[in-house]
């Protein structure tokens, strides 16, 4: 079997360059055979990864460690779960992800455009099947994911522990979708480049894939940091790391992109701009896989000796050239058709929006390659810590905001100063209302910033709320109807404008979160026997007693031995119990001793969180197995040779042991006022862009409509 | 004022704005920095955020206290560190750590919860 997939790989590879070489020769002659044979062969592409992801998906099912990869990433006792999804856990099984997901999104787009922009789609087509083709060249070459063992090993190392948790396994393919998603826009833009059209079709033909690539990447940047918040032990959510700033970048210039292609939609400017950003946005992606993959910049994440980081790099640069040089060498034909007709207007205030998201990601840009610049200047490897990046991006993210609320309401061309009293009265007052109740019942004071971003919170919502109130109204005394009717069908009929407001209200109230949890947390480290108890914000918790499990812990990530306790806590009358626990991987180092590799393999913090709406309790323990130190190296030199369930005995008795005198375990406890509105805030804004992204009736009439029109003219030309 | 004139201002203004802004951008950042230091480059009298791998056999728990030796990435001069506080989930002997702290009659006395430990890979295992 590993033949065919690695077979599927190689003629994926030459599919995709026939698709290359048809496509540019049926875009340079214009014979639609040639254009059409290249697009169909992008879709044998697809046909083509999709088995091999197949047959690697069922190599991992099986446990067949014939395959090195399935030895490297999967076990025997990996939940089934964990098994499917350890294929993208691994460098080559995600870059045959990649590669699936690459070709599926290509077929896709070229299946639907087959019969439009007939001038742009064969260019377009070349571009998608040169990205194939460097991923398939990247497997066939260097990484194949089909490699086999001369000898299997009888079990394999297992999924590393630390991912074994749900979020972290659906995070990569949401991350891959996005980075993906936007190479189809890209794509796109060079082939209008390429052929002179340079109009606003490419962007109507695209624009749902980017912004459905938007909101997958969003979800895979939420997903990251719940696994953060809930896995890692530590209690964070965000730690501005290499691999969390390198997916971000390409979604906040795809922010800045999303919002002036509707410039060049509706006034035709900003067109340089406008394949500049999603020129940029595409090699952002690139680089966020890139810097996971070649670990270049030794991150908690990224590390290893990676054997494809030069290709990268090489791949890298060629895009930024051949990019470049079209938009230089089609300067001409970018010429606004519009001028900026004040700096009042909408598409002012979009292109303020534009300057700070690429600020910002510029910022985190030269954060993240800091180390690099800093040993190119000055010789000596330095980084900047995460109070630089919020040092620097909370101001421009409070502008951001501001402007998330101000953007939306503003007429395009121009708009007078009267009708700048209309909309922002209402807000207004609103936030001098919140602003009052904040200072009058809380300490949000304390912290400047984030007193100012409930301020801007507060703002936009009203906002918001305004343009939905104002819509509804009207369009109630038109038709008559009920105000949820009337809400509804205002949204419907104009899907774009009210899924961006959605979103702009999900933002803000992510934003919400995350100003709260960040200047207002209380957190507290103690060590504790049981019985003793502490107070962290008026929680009073108490230690009742340890546990030890065997098998089967409770998330169902296959450890085989958990050491947790279990505690009390108490708030205002209010009690529940909170079960954080440790487990504890066996290690397969085989210097350790038989029942030691049991305790000293890898070992992740399983956190219990009491999630609340206005605060969360967060607990993590990590328990002192000191005391079984001497006990398991004597165990080590008795029971070597036992047999396995005489060794199983011991370690129960070794738990058995931990349970019933415990020492004294480290208790990490937080108190986090609103975190749990940062996944609420980035579930509204996915609804939002999802509002967005549907079509809508009217759009698809009028394309039946015009297909039954062309279809008329066809037939009346051969009558 | 004349259109051209005008955007010519615009442009003036924008750019001079975006200057200063890079030029706030690259103070702040090599002014913020932290320099990463060998255990072998050390020496008493001024603190040290160093970047060491953790010597194999070294890790000694002490109650609260955590003992181990950290060595150069590719060397094997070591320092004993003394550390108290929050031990990072993936903290084990042969992985990458950074720790910050002050070289103290030999020891290297390490600031609490100054611990952060680098993941041998992020997809598999060391």
């Amino acid at each position: 079997m590993e033949g065919v997939g690695s077979a599927c790989l190689a003629v994926a590879l030459l599919t995709a360059l026939y698709a290359v070489a048809a496509s540019i020769y049926g875009g340079r002659t214009r014979r639609r055979a040639w254009i059409s044979s290249g697009r169909r062969a992008m879709y044998c592409v697809a046909a083509l990864s999709v088995t091999a992801f197949a047959l690697l998906e069922s190599a991992f099912l099986r446990s067949d460690f014939s395959y090195a990869l399935v030895a490297e990433g999967s076990s025997r006792d990996t939940p089934t779960f964990y098994k499917v999804t350890a294929v993208w856990a691994t460098q080559d099984g995600s870059l045959l992800l990649w590669v699936t997901l690459l070709s599926i999104f290509s077929t896709t787009v070229l299946f639907l455009t087959r019969r439009s922009l007939r001038d742009i789609t064969p260019w377009a087509t070349a571009v998608l099947g040169c990205i194939a083709a460097f991923f398939l060249l990247l497997m066939v070459g260097w990484e194949n994911p089909f490699d086999t063992l001369a000898v299997p090993p009888p079990d394999g190392a297992g999924l590393n522990p630390l991912l074994r948790h749900p979020a972290m396994m659906i995070h990569p393919p949401m991350l891959y979708t996005g980075y993906v998603g936007f190479s189809i826009p890209f794509a796109f833009a060079i082939g209008a480049l390429i052929a002179r059209r340079t109009g606003a079709d490419w962007i109507r033909a695209t624009r749902r894939f980017a912004l459905i690539a938007w909101t997958f990447l969003g979800t895979g940047i939420m997903l990251g940091a719940l696994w953060s918040y809930t896995e890692l032990g530590w209690g964070g959510y965000w730690a501005w790391d290499p691999v969390e700033n390198a997916s971000v970048m390409p979604w906040l210039v795809g922010t800045a992109f999303l919002h002036s292609i509707m410039v060049q939609e509706k006034r035709g400017m900003l067109k340089v701009w406008n394949v500049s950003l999603i020129c940029a946005t595409f090699t952002l992606a690139l680089m966020g896989t890139f810097l996971v993959r070649s670990g270049i910049l030794e991150s908690i994440h990224a590390f290893g000796a990676s054997t494809i980081g030069v290709q990268f790099l090489v791949f890298i640069g060629l895009v930024i050239a051949v990019s470049a040089g079209l938009i230089i060498a089609r300067l001409p034909y970018l010429r606004s058709e519009a001028r900026l007709d004040s700096l009042l207007s909408r598409e002012a205030f979009f292109l303020l929006n534009n300057l700070v998201l690429v600020g910002l990601c510029l910022v985190i840009l030269w954060g993240t390659f800091f180390p690099l610049i800093s040993e190119a200047i000055t010789g000596t490897e330095a980084s900047v810590g995460p109070p630089w990046f919020n040092r620097l991006v909370t101001p421009l993210a409070l502008v951001l905001v501001l402007l998330t609320a101000i953007g939306p309401m503003l007429a395009w061309r121009r708009f007078s100063p009267s009708s700048l009293r209309r909309i922002l009265t209402v807000p207004l007052a609103v936030v001098a209302v919140v602003l009052v109740v904040l200072l009058a019942l809380t300490n949000a004071a304390d912290s400047p910033p984030s007193l100012a971003m409930f301020c801007l919170v507060a703002f936009v919502l009203a906002a918001v709320g305004q343009e939905l109130w104002r819509g509804t109204v009207a369009r109630r005394t038109v038709s008559g109807e009920s105000w949820p009717r009337a809400l509804a069908r205002l949204t419907g009929r104009n899907r774009r404008r009210y899924g961006g407001f959605l979103v702009h209200a999900g933002i803000a109230v992510l934003f919400l979160g995350v100003a709260a949890s960040s200047a207002f947390l209380d957190q507290r480290d103690v060590r504790l026997s049981p019985g003793e108890s502490f107070e962290v914000n008026g929680y009073d918790v108490t230690y009742r007693e340890a546990t030890a499990k065997l098998g089967g812990d409770s998330a169902g990530t296959g450890a085989p031995i958990s050491f947790g306790a279990v505690l009390d806590v108490r708030k205002n009358g209010k009690h529940f119990v909170l079960r954080p626990s440790r487990n504890y991987y066996a290690s397969s180092d085989p210097s350790l001793g038989t029942i030691s590799r049991f305790f000293e393999g890898e070992a992740t913090s399983e956190v219990d969180v009491r999630w609340g709406l206005t605060r969360d309790f967060w607990l993590a323990v990590r328990p002192d197995i000191g005391s079984l130190e001497q006990p398991i190296r004597e165990a080590d030199a008795k029971f070597a040779d036992s047999p396995g369930d005489v060794q199983a005995l011991i370690i129960a008795s070794l738990a058995e042991r931990y349970r019933s005198d415990p020492p004294p375990a480290a208790f990490r406890a937080i108190a986090s006022p609103l975190v749990v509105w940062i996944w609420i805030g980035g579930g509204i804004a996915v609804l939002g862009a999802l509002v967005a992204a549907w079509p809508s009736p009217e759009a698809r009439l009028r394309r039946v409509r015009s297909l039954y029109s062309a279809r008329v003219g066809q037939e009346l030309s051969r009558a | 004022m004349d259109p051209t004139r005008k955007r010519k201002l615009r442009l003036v203004v924008a750019l001079s704005a975006a200057l200063l802004l890079a030029t706030a951008l690259i103070y702040t950042s090599f002014s913020a920095s932290t320099e990463a230091s060998k255990p072998s480059e050390i020496k008493p009298g001024r603190s040290y955020e160093v970047t060491g791998k953790v010597v194999k056999g070294s890790i000694r728990h002490r109650g609260d206290d955590l003992r181990f030796r950290i060595r150069d990435r590719d060397g094997t001069q070591s320092v004993p560190v003394e550390y108290t506080g929050v031990v990072p989930d993936p903290f084990r002997e042969g992985r990458e750590v950074i720790v910050s702290g002050e070289l103290e009659n030999g020891t290297f006395v390490a600031e609490r919860d100054s611990l952060v430990t680098k993941c041998p890979s992020k997809f598999t295992k060391s």
